[in-house]
């Protein structure tokens, strides 16, 4: 090559560099600093929120979604649906013109329909699916913990923009359920060709939605890039690309938020709350989590078989010291199994006072006038609704010294503490409940039902007829207005009977920067970037 | 020479043998369920539970369990993580050179600034310079790194600016990995800014995770070339004229190294150790960070692989340390 000839190459390469340069510059880029890998991006196969953050949120779409923000239902990839009046049909009409998104093995030839929504369906209902096993482990978490095979009856595809849902008996909460990351719709064209080539798991690896965002790259516990998904059909995103940096130190995503090397973070530290609320770079926002903090008293054993003594451990516990010491501010008092922000949520249910004279004679009348030895588990971990078990059990176990009950403070490590607590060994318990779906029956059948007793979450073993007639008549009552009622009167029951000691519902932080506009927060702990811009 | 690199490598078996025995073990006996970690508050559908649970082969004995184990490890087979569902090799395979980059660099730090100032401390015994080496050296072993760590980032990162915070390289670079190592793939990718970044990030994390070693390597340097100063023939060598400075550097330092290399090889493991901390402070996706994940989710086949791998990985250093520790020493490898 000639001189003149090595020059015209380096003048083109640095024309060529600057150009991207300058492309580069013009996108708009924003980076998330994201608190832990996802498992992976099919939001099918796994039940972590930070999986779900990573896949379902950007990538995918549901029929029905939550608005954000709040827990009400609305339209997604469903315009609309028609349920039944014996409850036990749901026919939904799909949007049309809804694109997926395409990657370097597979550009979509056709539009969303409802093949794409019995293949995402019984890919996890029938177990004959070709899609149903395709690599070992792979289970569909929240299909079956849920028992939606027993929900269920059938699904059919009435045309290409129709489909019906046959349920076994009618499910108030259904319409809720399809609104949860498991039910993102997939696409079953992606998947025909990805078996047909012979790779049927390159579908879950490089995932393709018709969520805002479509996938770019992974890089294994540090990075996932997204671009914009330009034919979205909610619009395309404000911004360009959307990075989420993994950083699992709370502390090192505060210092890379006040660096500017992120634009948003999530799950700060309840005590960097104050700091960042003076930080003039930084806006704090909140929203009341849908999560209650609990202790459940196992009915099952002396001395919580009393409604006295249960009673009595209500009163003899200060809240507001709690709220203080371990929330440091960042929640509020809880007096019912669900937060106030619920519909169905009974505010004129009276809490416990805080009365240590009143629990100690509750504590006579029931037969304990010597007091009682007792166990208190703790969480061993810190949990959304829960900052610092021990510190809690801590505050709980001087409260109830007052009143002569002396508690012994156990804990296990996590996945021990579940395993164990799930046999009914435990006394008294701590744990806790973050909400799916913002349906109440999603925290009453759950946590107080009958059916949770055996080796569900019912850790109070508390079966009592008159609330779970309540809770199963407001399941198959179709009229939000009508389940509310029956939801009123089960909070009743829960106070009155106090198989709990409900203690907090969390507030939830988000810190973002000045330049981020228009980030609102979730009642779950997802976060949304599709209406966000920059500055 | 061979036959001492052969009863050497020999001892390898062993061990190996050992540290599977001892990392099934272990991993088996703290509390925990790999099954039930996949589950959170709403706990799991019975079915499902028994489903995994064999599926993943946790309900046959034991010794069952690990005599399978065994020979799939000895087939090259690690299995596949629970919680991923990807195997095991490929995921050590993807984050090792991370953490290999970081410790190396650690270690470059460590022999850098350890060993010169080592010898200087011992050089300049009793004076200023020696209490100074050695009290930031005790200083800088006894920080816990965690601590060390945030200290850095927050002066550094937080309060000059001068580093990053996190991270391996700024985000906005997006190239694919050729090599693994960051340094080198940033610079194939041409982009002389991406070697500055890259660069830029293993600043911090490098001074965090070399502290230890090389205050360890600075005291060892210190107390060797003590005694070896001492010896009648560093004397010798004086007095026939030879300049201190090669007296020190040649025949004092050529001695004192031996017991330092040694020290060497052992700090391998206490990187990889102090890469746990480091890689998550950092946000520095290694083989660290990703232990510490799994044994929290009880992930038994990352476990057992990733402590597999790592430690033979330790061995393979040991057994190189040792052959050159014949190869500096003859003595040695006559009497071994």
């Amino acid at each position: 090559m000639t001189k003149s000839g090595r020059k015209i190459l380096i003048a083109g390469f640095i024309t060529l560099l600057s150009t991207y340069a300058v492309v580069a510059e013009a996108a708009k880029t924003l980076v998330f600093c994201s608190e832990g890998s996802p498992e992976g991006f099919n939001p099918q196969f796994f039940s972590l929120g930070t999986t779900m953050d990573a896949s379902s949120v950007p990538i995918y779409n549901r029929l029905v979604q939550f608005k954000i923000g709040t827990s009400e239902i609305v339209p997604a990839l469903a315009e609309s649906w028609q349920e039944s009046a014996d409850g036990l049909t749901y026919t939904f009409k799909l949007r049309k013109g809804v694109k997926f998104q395409s990657n370097a093995v597979f550009k979509p030839t056709r539009d969303f329909n409802a093949d794409d929504v019995l293949f995402s369906w019984n890919r996890m209902a029938d177990p004959n699916n070709p899609y149903h096993k395709v690599t070992a482990g792979q289970t569909f978490a929240y299909f079956e913990d849920m028992g939606m095979d027993k929900i269920v009856s059938k699904l059919e595809k009435i045309d290409d923009y129709t489909v019906r849902f046959t349920l076994h008996h009618p499910e108030a909460p259904f319409l809720a359920n399809l609104g949860m990351d498991f039910a993102s719709i997939l696409s079953a064209e992606y998947a025909d060709k990805m078996r047909a080539a012979g790779t049927p798991d390159v579908i879950d690896r490089e995932p393709i939605g018709t969520g805002p965002f479509q996938f770019v790259s992974y890089q294994k516990d540090a990075v996932i890039r997204y671009k914009a998904f330009d034919q979205h059909w909610d619009g395309r995103p404000k911004i360009d690309n959307l990075i989420y940096a993994i950083t699992p130190d709370a502390s090192v995503r505060y210092a890379k938020l006040k660096t500017g090397e992120c634009q948003v973070m999530a799950f700060p530290k309840p005590a960097d709350i104050a700091l960042m609320k003076s930080d003039p770079a930084i806006t704090m926002l909140s929203q009341e989590g849908l999560n209650v903090g609990y202790i459940a008293f196992n009915v099952e054993k002396k001395p919580f078989d009393s409604k006295l003594v249960r009673q009595a451990l209500n009163m003899a516990v200060d809240k507001q010291a709690i709220l203080k010491s371990v929330y440091q501010g960042a929640g509020q008092a809880a007096k019912n199994p669900i937060p106030p922000t619920m519909w169905s949520y009974n505010d004129k249910v009276k809490d416990y006072p805080y009365d240590v004279a009143k629990a100690k004679a509750l504590m006579v009348k029931a037969g304990y006038p010597n007091g009682v030895d007792i166990d208190l588990w703790y969480l061993p971990v810190t949990r959304p609704y829960n900052p610092d078990g021990k510190r809690m059990a801590e505050l709980i176990q001087a409260d109830w010294a007052k009143i002569g009950v002396k508690a012994r403070l156990i804990t296990y490590e996590w996945g021990e503490y579940r395993k164990r607590s799930k046999t009914g060994e435990q006394q008294a318990i701590m744990y806790g409940w973050s909400g799916d779906n913002g349906d109440p029956d999603n925290f009453f059948v759950p946590l107080l039902g009958c059916d949770a007793v055996k080796g569900g979450g019912n850790f109070a073993r508390w079966c009592n007829k008159d609330f779970e007639d309540l809770i199963q008549k407001a399941k198959t009552t179709p009229k939000q207005a009508e389940r509310a009622k029956y939801y009123e009167k089960a909070q009743v029951i829960v106070k009155e009977e106090a198989p709990w000691l409900t203690i907090a519902h969390s507030l939830r932080y988000t810190p973002v920067r000045k330049e981020v506009i228009g980030f609102k927060m979730d009642v779950t702990a997802h976060h949304y970037f599709n209406k966000v811009d920059l500055k | 020479m061979l036959g001492f690199i052969l009863r050497r490598a020999g001892l390898v078996i062993p061990t190996f043998l050992g540290i599977t025995v001892l990392v099934f073990a272990l991993i088996h006996m703290i509390p925990g369920d790999a099954v039930e970690a996949l589950s959170g508050e709403r706990g799991m559908d019975p079915a499902r539970y028994a489903r995994l649970v064999h599926e993943f082969g946790l309900d046959r004995p034991l010794y069952v369990q690990y005599l399978d184990y065994l020979g799939q490890v000895l087939r090259g087979n690690l299995g596949a993580s629970i919680s991923t569902h990807e195997p095991v090799l490929s995921e050590f395979l993807t984050l090792f050179p991370a953490t290999l980059e970081l410790s190396f660099c650690a270690m470059l730090l460590a022999l850098l600034v350890g060993l010169p100032a080592g010898i200087l401390a011992a050089v300049k015994r009793n004076t200023f310079l020696d209490y100074t080496v050695m009290g930031v050296s005790l200083t800088g072993f006894s920080m816990p790194i965690f601590w060390w760590a945030l200290l850095l980032i927050l002066l550094f990162s937080v309060t000059l600016g001068w580093t990053p915070v996190s991270g391996r390289i700024d985000i906005l670079y997006d190239f694919p990995p050729v090599t693994g190592f960051m340094l080198i793939d940033s610079l194939l990718s041409g982009d002389a800014g991406a070697f500055k970044s890259a660069l830029s990030h293993l600043i911090l994390p490098t001074i965090a995770l070399g502290t230890i070693p090389l205050a360890v390597v600075a005291r060892m340097t210190r107390s060797a070339m003590l005694e070896v100063l001492r010896e009648d023939y560093v004397r010798t060598a004086r007095a026939k004229g030879i300049s201190r400075l090669r007296v020190i550097t040649i025949h004092a330092l050529r001695n004192a190294l031996i017991p330092v290399v040694t020290v060497i090889g052992l700090q391998v493991g206490t990187l990889l150790a102090g890469a746990i901390l480091t890689e998550t402070i950092f946000s520095w996706p290694g083989i660290g960070k990703w232990l510490v994940y799994a044994i929290q989710r009880r992930d038994y086949p990352v476990v057992q692989g990733g402590i597999l791998l790592s430690a033979s990985i330790i061995i393979l250093v040991n057994l190189s340390v040792d052959i050159l520790y014949g190869v500096i020493n003859p003595r040695i490898r006559r009497s071994t």
